[in-house]
């Protein structure tokens, strides 16, 4: 075995890309429970490419034979209904263990320097993920997935001049047809995956070359012993192997709950509508798109239309999103963990969240009252949050960092 | 009396659609896909009473005899009347094109519809038909008004009819329905009538995820299995971290 393994570390630098990679990767030790969600996405992504190809050898992408396909895989197929199930499961805990992996970011700054590249590689894997998310969601070609693309799609004609012309190119066709749905599969299983297979090597080399955050926010590469490595942290190998899997372990018991349990989640992780096959003729009564992408839809509708155009609705959804990625720079304070910041950010933050649910509930609802006032304070607040960064965080009061982090062995 | 003067006044008066979108308050079905004997009156009902015009084509004959505990040679006998070997679908036996000439819409196929409209819907709708002589059918529908299919289950449960009110908005008087009344009586009794369509309903619950019950028992065992593992995996990390101080 050893003589295999030096016999290949002569040939390839296997011992040296594990042990950079994992192995000898110091990270800080005290981690706490928001740090799962970054192995739990590297495992939901394996997770969505195994079930996927397994999907692809029975799913037919074709207007006409799509949606029975996806029927015969639930009935027919060995198991079909099984892989079906992670994988519909698995595009939503792709987002819930995202947004709190993003979210674990906000709590202890892990975006400020020198991670900004870092928090940039992650921002463009999230959106990356949303249109892996938009053109997986046509494929079952339900109802819901029919009016979903069409109204999607339809926002890129917006634009003026290009928009009506962009709109036909992005379809392939003069409206959502069997063209769109061939051209979304390919985009789904072969474009979008290798650019995020790509994105997420770049996140993890860049976080293993910087080092993790912790937090406390402060940087243990400070504090270093007599053989090289910050006191304050420990090899990711065993210990964090074996942390991480106890995390997978917790994660697996929710997850399978909702896969055998609730897989269509009470209609939010699999719509009603749905299944009805896409009929071009007939709208469902209420158009909604997935969860994930309520809080952007609400700001969407919550901007009326003026100078006979609907585009600043759009433009105000894209900026939301624009936002995120200058966060490194929107953030002034001295310190980074919400441990040792002033209660305007403690405050503001909490708001962030509460604002960002209700923004995502206003999405699912139909456009009246009290939805629709609630989405204009929410676009609002959203905005304040992150363009009033660089002012409330300097003047914010702030407790002193400790030298070292701070961990209780238990 | 004078009501219900009016009431039928107003019913041979006034057209259906006046009547327009009525928010149906539903009826909770509590159908249970575990109860096999239900699941087979309910299989019994669809075939008699659904699938002369409505297909269940992504539904295979020998699944739901396999999954309902019928033996082949009694699904052959009783249930499949339109023909077919086992291991077909349930297609129906009425030409597309002439539903559509008949009813004005072909009938949708109901492998799916418990999962499209939620089987309280269909609970209430097989329940909520009323006379209505404006309509070509003579009966309409308070959950789907103006719906195009008529009363199949007419000779069972009867033809109803609607109670209505006179309500005065914005200085217009429209009748509006307030519920159903009893109407020409059918064969069964109403009690018996609603256990035939929450059997039906039960099966129709079955065919839209022939796997649910199965997928749920397999679910309480794969949870037990990751608890404990989850154990175990604590104790591991435990173990590890006790040299971290």
């Amino acid at each position: 075995m050893k003589a295999l393994l030096g016999w290949i570390d002569d040939r390839f630098p296997l011992t040296q890309m594990w042990n950079e990679q994992w192995g000898k990767y110091y990270a800080p030790k005290n981690l706490n429970n928001w740090y799962y969600f970054g192995s739990l996405s590297l495992f939901v992504l394996v997770l969505q490419i195994l079930t996927g190809i397994f999907l692809t050898m029975n799913y037919k992408p074709a207007a006409a034979e799509a949606f029975g396909s996806v029927e015969y895989i639930m009935r027919d197929v060995e198991w079909g209904w099984l892989i079906r199930y992670l994988h519909s499961t698995g595009a939503s805990a792709f987002f819930v263990v995202v947004y709190l992996h993003m979210f674990r970011a906000m709590l202890y700054g892990s975006y400020r320097k020198p991670r900004e590249l870092l928090w940039i590689f992650g921002m463009v894997i999230y959106l990356v993920l949303m249109g892996e998310a938009f053109f997986g969601y046509l494929l079952p070609w339900g109802n819901m997935s029919y009016w979903g693309a069409q109204v999607i799609v339809s926002l890129f004609g917006t634009l003026p001049v290009i928009g009506s012309g962009l709109v036909e190119w992005i379809r392939g066709d003069f409206y959502i047809s069997d063209i769109t749905l061939n051209r979304f599969f390919a985009l789904h299983v072969i474009a979008l995956p290798l650019v995020l297979i790509f994105l997420v090597v770049a996140h993890l080399l860049a976080l293993h070359e910087v080092g993790s955050n912790n937090p406390d926010g402060i940087e243990v590469k400070k504090n270093k012993g007599p053989d090289g490595h910050p006191l304050d942290s420990i090899p990711s190998h065993p210990y964090y192997s074996v942390k991480d899997l106890m995390g997978l372990a917790s994660f697996l018991v929710l997850f399978c709950g909702v896969v055998f349990f609730a897989p269509a989640f009470g209609g939010l992780f699999l719509e009603a509508p749905n299944f009805e096959p896409a009929n071009p003729m007939q709208t469902p009564p209420h158009i909604a798109p997935v969860w994930y992408f309520t809080p952007f839809y609400a700001m969407l509708r919550a901007v009326p239309a003026f100078f006979g155009t609907q585009i600043w609705g759009v433009l105000v959804m894209g900026a939301a999103i624009v936002l995120l990625f200058f966060l490194p720079w929107l953030d002034r304070a001295p310190v980074k963990s919400i441990r040792y910041r002033g209660p305007l950010y403690k405050v503001g933050l909490a708001l962030f969240v509460v604002c960002f649910v209700t923004l995502g509930y206003c999405g699912l609802k139909p456009a009246v009252e009290p939805f629709k006032t609630l989405s204009v304070v929410g676009t609002i607040y959203y905005f304040a949050f992150f363009l009033l960064m660089p002012w409330y965080t300097r003047i914010d009061s702030h407790k002193p960092e400790p030298q070292r982090v701070k961990y209780h062995a238990h | 009396m004078l009501i219900k003067k009016i009431v039928l006044a107003a019913a041979m008066l006034v057209p259906a659609a006046a009547f327009g979108e009525s928010a149906v308050q539903l009826d909770h079905a509590g159908t249970d896909i575990h109860n096999d004997a239900s699941l087979q009156r309910g299989a019994r009902n669809f075939v008699n009473y659904c699938l002369g015009c409505h297909s269940a084509q992504y539904v295979r004959w020998n699944r739901v005899a396999a999954d309902l505990g019928i033996g082949e040679a009694e699904l052959e006998q009783y249930l499949m009347f339109t023909g077919g070997k086992p291991f077909d679908t349930m297609h129906s036996a009425m030409p597309r094109a002439q539903a559509i000439e008949w009813f004005g819409v072909a009938p949708p196929d109901l492998s799916l519809i418990a999962r499209s409209r939620g089987v309280d819907y269909l609970y209430t709708f097989l329940r909520s038909y009323y006379a209505d002589p404006s309509r070509p059918t003579g009966v309409n529908n308070l959950v789907l008004p103006n719906a195009a299919m008529p009363h199949v289950l007419a000779g069972l449960q009867g033809v109803r009819t609607a109670r209505l009110e006179l309500v005065t908005h914005e200085g217009q008087t429209t009748p509006h329905i307030v519920g159903l009344g009893e109407g020409s009586p059918g064969t069964l009794s109403a009690a018996e009538y609603d256990e035939l369509v929450r059997d039906t309903v039960n099966f129709l619950d079955y065919i839209g995820e022939p796997v649910k019950a199965k997928r749920q028992s397999m679910g309480i065992w794969v949870t037990l299995f990751l608890l404990v593992f989850w154990l175990f995996t604590y104790l591991l990390k435990k173990e590890y971290w006790k040299d971290i101080h």
